[in-house]
């Protein structure tokens, strides 16, 4: 396949950026879409060029660091798939294809295809645990768990924390991975008892630090790599609700 | 160069792992009375570097800030979530006997020793035993969603041989989940102030004050800065070392410049030609393979392996009659079929492929096939035991496994090897600490499934945050911080460094230098190793690396991001270690575990033990550039577990 791929390149958080169009022959449709980029790196680093900056580190779904926006939909147009297990199979030769970084407030550019994720970090910093230290556990069989509740936690707690839902949204919002912390962590006895601290806290982070409001379209959802659902949206807002009325009282 | 003479070059000292006296069970417990403490209130007073934020490095930095040290906690990526720890599919093992099926601490102590072909040190793996039932109760306390029986207890599974089902799992994502709990206990302890995090950061060396680990110089991969921190100990848990080989199942950010700076330093490095190669992986398509994905082992519990009976029979695989194939493992180890274990498993493909029989546009890659077992069974019961992996074949192959066989080739996945640790993990150097896969660990010459996150967790939740209190609380540390001349001397050699590398200016990639020597690797040092190939590797390697040096194209400037530069320096490292690897697999002369030597294996093609001269640990000291390493040994007695002979036969 030949391909021309146009790619936002843009120096330094303070510089401006433009698409530069990249010419690539020879792609065979068993290539992911990291490894075309790889090979476009390879013959700008061979001509003395400074390569395409982008973000990747498992290659296998699992990671959560690749990020790209391609043809305008984050991780691109696989359903429930990351850019890294993105193929070129599923492209038509000649195609001429855009490839854009997250572009969120709270993702501040680094460099290319680079962005600051570290929002999210700070998000469960606020609350995204359970107060445990090593040491004080009770046995782990002492405490069942039925297996539809432990199964409905793994749904949520499967978030690898890409950004794709805050890359999609107009609005910028963070609430479907927020939500799937705080959906995993409540449904389970063990995140039981900071239920209410931790949906309080998370979600004033998550507005400290610029993310945007819901606004129902969905688009998080459509994009999810692992296909969390917008019932995890639902759950932080009664989870934010009931620690409203919780401090309320 | 000048090959290192015939025959094994004379151990010139026996190094000792302060193992406890008494018997095996009660060594932990009374050691750990035994290590001095330090005082909550004392703990602040103490700095202490994590490098890494994996199983291993995220657990020891969260406990550390727990118990109220002053943690300081760096790794490469843009978020401790990211660790390679993270891409673990299958379990973790634990001696919970929940099934009521004889397992015990005993047996998971056996199981492991006998795993890895009677090459660990039995204390540390009873210990590991020991401590893995509290690690199961630790990461369910964090809420970790394991599975389930329908009485909401603990469900488990078997795994990788085992006559015992002992391995908790999450699903596929057992590895996600566990380090998102370790993460999640860690990110706590930043909000409580106990921890700093530093992403971004790739170690690039140690500092050793008085002799002692004291801090360590990083760049930061965003502004290029490169910045020096001290403490009063360092703790690595970088990882493995397998993306030597170009090609691995590791993330491609996984390298081995931490380590091996730290070799440099005069941490020695023990039992490097101790790599696993993993079976089932998806075959390499072609040139531009960045990476290589794991299948999970189970599929070879239905699926048969086969090659067509001539070589160079190109049909596709439906036009190739019963009577033309050869199903080569249930033919050449009749009793275990298509369930040998890995290292037997991935030696007979490559063999096959080897004679011109592989199979695929490369002709590297070997049937798995599912078309009996969908005829004996159903295409649903199929779907239902194995609907993700195919899914996940299919969406990196483009191909039905349902409708035609799979593909699948052995590929490089865990580094059993990694630096020398005393029993308290303790690397040669004083006060530091080497955790995880980094470390040479438990696993011999072979490690088990589900066995990787067991270790890593031991590592970081228990073992190492209490051996740190002996060393802190009985060593008197002199007050260091980072403008120590010491300091001055190792940023200047590191920035010299990175200058060399953007003075090159050549023509050709790093990558290009990378893939060229992971060839050489894997051909050389692979699954199957000989004399004559070794001695090549060790010919070869060092004028791959002088041509590296010559003419390595590394663009854009050191004060900037700059992923060319990265790689470029750890390819440079590659490069060196590589020479170790081969000189570790040249110098033992048997066959145990992933470790193959041609020349030693039984008329049955079996790997064959040496006992009396290869029952040690080797490990290696850098003695200076261009300076042949020193091997020493650290012997193994085998006193709670018999060695034997593997058969599969």
């Amino acid at each position: 396949m030949k391909l021309t791929l146009l790619v936002w390149r843009q120096a330094g958080p303070g510089a401006p950026g433009k698409m530069v169009p990249y010419p690539v022959d020879n792609v065979s449709p068993d290539m992911s879409f990291l490894e075309v980029l790889d090979v476009i790196n390879e013959g700008l680093v061979a001509r003395g060029e400074e390569p395409i900056a982008f973000d990747s580190d498992c290659r296998e779904g699992i990671c959560g660091m690749c990020s790209l926006v391609v043809n305008g939909v984050a991780h691109g147009p696989e359903h429930a798939t990351t850019v890294c297990q993105l193929h070129m199979r599923h492209f038509r030769d000649g195609e001429t294809i855009t490839v854009e970084p997250w572009r969120a407030r709270a993702f501040p550019p680094h460099k290319d295809l680079m962005v600051d994720r570290s929002a999210l970090d700070r998000i469960i910093s606020a609350g995204g645990y359970v107060s445990v230290n090593v040491g004080g556990a009770p046995e782990a069989n002492s405490l069942p768990v039925a297996r539809e509740v432990a199964e409905a936690a793994m749904d949520s707690a499967a978030c690898i924390g890409c950004g794709a839902c805050v890359a999609a949204c107009k609005n910028a919002s963070a609430v479907l991975f927020v939500g799937a912390k705080i959906r995993h962590l409540a449904l389970l006895p063990q995140g039981d008892p900071e239920r209410a601290r931790r949906a309080a806290a998370m979600v004033a982070q998550m507005d400290a630090e610029g993310f945007g409001n819901c606004s129902n379209e969905g688009e998080c959802e459509a994009v999810c790599p692992k296909e969390i659902p917008m019932l995890n949206i639902a759950k932080l807002r009664s989870e934010y609700a009931r620690a409203l009325w919780r401090r309320g009282k | 160069m000048t090959p290192p003479a015939a025959g094994s070059a004379p151990p010139t000292s026996r190094l000792d792992a302060r193992v406890p006296a008494g018997p095996i069970s009660g060594k932990w417990d009374r050691h750990q009375f035994e290590l001095k403490l330090v005082s909550p209130a004392n703990r602040r007073r103490f700095t202490v570097i994590v490098v890494g934020t994996g199983l291993a490095g995220g657990a020891a930095a969260a406990t550390l800030g727990e118990l109220g040290y002053n943690v300081l906690n760096f790794c490469i990526q843009d978020s401790p979530r990211r660790a390679h720890s993270i891409a673990a599919q299958g379990g973790i093992n634990a001696a919970k006997d929940y099934q009521n099926d004889g397992d015990s601490v005993q047996r998971l102590f056996y199981d492991t020793v006998k795993g890895g072909d009677y090459r660990a040190r039995e204390a540390n793996v009873f210990r590991l035993a020991q401590l893995s039932v509290r690690i199961i109760d630790h990461c369910v306390a964090q809420g970790v969603p394991f599975a389930r029986e329908y009485g909401g207890l603990l469900d488990n599974r078997s795994f990788g041989g085992a006559q015992v089902s002992r391995t908790f799992y999450a699903r596929g994502q057992t590895g996600q989940q566990l380090l998102l709990g370790a993460y999640q206990s860690l990110l706590r302890q930043v909000q409580a102030g106990t921890v700093r995090l530093f992403p971004r950061r790739e170690m690039l060396d140690l500092v050793l004050v008085d002799g002692r680990a004291r801090g360590i110089v990083v760049r930061n991969l965003i502004t290029g800065a490169i910045e020096r921190y001290a403490a009063h100990a360092v703790l690595l848990a970088t990882g493995g070392y397998g993306n030597a080989y170009f090609l691995s199942t590791n993330a491609v950010n996984s390298n081995a410049t931490a380590i091996w700076r730290a070799y440099k330093r005069g941490a020695f490095f023990a039992n490097p030609c101790f790599t696993q190669i993993h079976p089932t992986c998806i075959p390499v398509s072609g040139e531009h393979q960045s990476k290589l994905t794991l299948m999970s082992e189970s599929l070879r519990n239905d699926g048969r392996v086969w090659v067509p009976l001539q070589a160079g029979d190109r049909r596709p695989p439906s036009d190739i009659p019963e009577a033309e194939r050869d199903y080569f493992l249930e033919r050449r180890y009749p009793a275990f079929g298509n369930l040998v274990p890995r290292d037997v498993a991935s030696r007979a493909a490559k063999q096959v492929c080897d004679g011109g029989r592989g199979v695929g546009p490369t002709g590297l890659s070997v049937y798995l096939d599912f078309a009996d077992a969908i005829g004996r069974l159903g295409a649903p019961v199929i779907r239902e035991r194995y609907g993700n992996l195919f899914q996940m074949y299919e969406r990196i192959t483009g191909e039905d496994p349902y409708r035609a066989p799979m593909r699948i080739y052995p590929a490089i996945h865990y580094a059993m090897g990694g630096l020398w640790v005393d029993y308290d993990l303790m690397s040669t150097i004083p006060g530091l600490f080497v955790l995880g896969e980094a470390n040479f660990s438990d696993h011999g010459a072979n490690r088990l499934g589900a066995s990787a996150l067991m270790q890593g967790l031991a590592d970081g939740y228990f073992i190492a945050p209490t051996t740190l209190a002996g060393y802190l609380a009985a060593t008197p540390l002199r007050k260091v911080d980072a403008e120590a001349g010491e300091f001055d001397e190792v940023q200047h050699a590191v920035t010299a460094r990175i200058d060399r590398l953007l003075a090159v200016k050549g023509r050709r990639t790093a990558r290009s230098f990378h893939r060229e020597l992971g060839r050489l690797l894997w051909d050389k040092v692979g699954m199957a190793r000989n004399e004559a190939g070794l001695r090549e590797a060790l010919a070869r390697v060092p004028a791959l690396r002088e041509e590296f040096w010559q003419s390595v194209s590394v663009p854009g400037r050191a004060a900037d991001v700059n992923q060319a530069l990265e790689y470029a320096g750890r390819v440079a490292d590659y490069l060196e270690f590589a020479e170790l690897l081969a000189r570790d697999a040249l110098e033992r002369r048997e066959s145990c575990g992933g470790h193959f030597r041609e020349e030693y294996q039984t008329p049955e093609n079996e790997a064959r033990r040496d006992d009396e001269r290869f029952a040690h640990v080797a490990a290696w000291e850098y003695a200076g550039d261009g300076r042949e390493p020193v091997r020493h040994v650290e012997p193994l007695a085998f006193e709670y577990v018999q060695p034997s002979q593997r058969s599969y036969k």
